[in-house]
């Protein structure tokens, strides 16, 4: 009875994700058919930011190892993400980014910015064919486009098969362009925030007054990543790949909506300011990635460790285990444990009465956190062939206080709040 | 007695070495590894959603593929 009812929730769940993402196209009679995989995901923090993300993406196989990738990708975004600001133990004003309205914080509450909306759209292809026997070569665009925002990235690779293809060596390299016109103008580096407390005689002079903290026009970020790889098959079950990659990045890095609550002796926000970041950005990163074939499925682990000039360390560990429970289906666990420590000008909240410093940022993802992912996917082959699959998640971000002294009444607030989040995935592949 | 520490780490190095000549299989010994899970990307598309979450949130990206650029949401 037990089993019965399990497996019609589960045909009940299979045709609603099915009606969803669009019933399967007819296979056309043809050797080299397009393969789809579609997904649609939901990520959800508790009374912050909600996404919804849908893909659409493409293989075809043109033979002779002439392959062809699509992406489709629209998100949607809304809710509120932290603004930088420090809780306080009375009521909070601040300006909206655009600054026509302002918005209040209750006390003890985590400053908000909750006018967090956005689409995005994003499309890529990809091209890798071989060159001579042991050379692939790939190339791929992709162009990403939201309100504020428009990125496009060209990328292209080389990739050289030894040792009867058991060795694999990739050699790549990408450009991106960013560019983003933040809503209201970016705000001046470590420019106060303009509120309108009733002191202005007219809204042309509280205008006047926020104008002086914006500039007008869009703002461009270059960034040219290296990455160099090589790929092992160790054994009949056992595969490795070894990445080192190069990321650096000039331009305009700041969050235009992030800012910093500048504080008295006893705690009292006095002031509040735009965050300032560097203007250049260089990463390294090793990446290991192991993958062994067991009898009943398939152990993936990775660690990556990555560090920067910003004084970012982080360290990685991604796992998956695919356990088949049958021909057809599977449970697969995923396990993901995040760490970083604090970039060099992180600052939870500046101190009155000492010189400003060049860059200062009080987001939160700069800080010094942990971080951790717990998951299951349930993956099974439906009778004409194509695979559905769900995917729970449960994701949360622990803050560090990086030994930053909270003064006078700002040590009874939560700085460091944790963040909570779920994540439900659907995806059918035809 | 470093003399003798360099040989030891050169030789060990060598077998090393040699060992990795025996890595790998014969292309009749694919059979596992030709399954479509056993693919270094085959969770791509979840890869490429997961990816999109941490770079939002987090201070690193890339590592497995490229870092740079993609949205606004950093």
């Amino acid at each position: 009875m037990q089993l019965k009812q399990t497996k019609n929730v589960s045909a009940t769940l299979a045709a609603a994700s099915c009606a969803l993402l669009g019933t399967s196209v007819q296979a056309e009679d043809n050797s080299e058919e397009w393969k789809f995989d579609t997904a649609i995901l939901y990520y959800g923090e508790t009374d912050r930011v909600q996404l919804v993300e849908g893909v659409f993406n493409a293989n075809k196989d043109f033979g002779d190892e002439h392959y062809f990738n699509g992406k489709l990708v629209i998100d949607t975004l809304t809710g509120a993400s932290a603004s930088g600001a420090v809780a306080q133990s009375g009521v909070q004003t601040f300006t909206r980014p655009s600054g026509n309205e302002t918005y209040t914080v209750e006390a003890g509450e985590t400053p908000l910015d909750d006018t967090f909306h956005d689409t995005r759209v994003q499309a890529s292809g990809q091209w890798t064919q071989p060159i001579g026997e042991n050379y692939r070569i790939s190339g791929g665009l992709q162009a990403s486009k939201e309100y504020d925002y428009l990125s496009i990235v060209g990328n292209g690779s080389l990739d050289m098969d030894l040792n009867q293809r058991n060795t694999t060596l990739s050699a790549g390299i990408s450009y991106a362009f960013d560019s983003i016109d933040p809503v209201g103008g970016r705000p001046v580096d470590l420019s106060s925030m303009v509120v309108d407390n009733g002191q202005f005689d007219s809204s042309e002079a509280y205008q006047q007054a926020f104008d002086a903290t914006r500039l007008q026009g869009s703002e461009q970020k270059d960034t040219v990543d290296l990455l160099l790889g090589v790929t092992q098959v160790i054994n009949r079950r056992m595969l490795m790949q070894f990445n080192y990659s190069l990321s650096m990045s000039d331009g305009y890095h700041n969050d235009p909506y992030k800012v910093l609550s500048v504080v008295d002796q006893q705690g009292l926000t006095q002031d509040v300011v735009y965050e300032s970041r560097p203007t250049e950005r260089t990463k390294h990163s090793m990446y290991w990635q192991t993958k062994y074939a067991l009898d009943q499925g398939v152990v993936d682990f990775s660690y990556r460790f990555a560090t920067d000039d910003w004084d970012i360390d982080s360290h990685t560990i991604d796992s998956r285990f695919r356990y088949n429970l049958s021909e057809t289906s599977y449970i697969q666990p995923h396990i993901r444990y995040y760490q970083q420590n604090e970039a060099e000008f992180y600052n939870p909240f500046l101190s009155q009465g000492t010189a400003l410093p060049e860059h200062a940022s009080a987001d939160y993802r700069l800080g010094k956190m942990t971080a951790i992912t717990l998951g299951l996917k349930y993956g099974m082959q439906l009778e004409n062939g194509n695979e559905l699959a769900f995917r729970l998640e449960y994701y949360q971000q622990t803050p560090d206080n990086a030994g930053f002294e909270q003064p006078g009444t700002l040590a009874d607030e939560d700085l460091y709040p944790s963040l909570k989040a779920v994540i439900a995935q659907v995806s059918y592949s035809f | 007695m470093k003399r003798k520490t360099i040989v030891i780490i050169t030789i060990m190095a060598v077998m090393q070495l040699a060992g990795c000549a025996n890595l790998g299989v014969q292309p009749w010994e694919r059979d596992l590894l030709a399954k479509d899970e056993m693919a270094l990307d085959s969770e791509g598309v979840d890869i490429g959603l997961d990816d999109h979450i941490y770079f939002s949130k987090e201070a690193t990206s890339g590592g497995r593929s490229f870092a740079g650029g993609g949205c606004g949401c950093n």
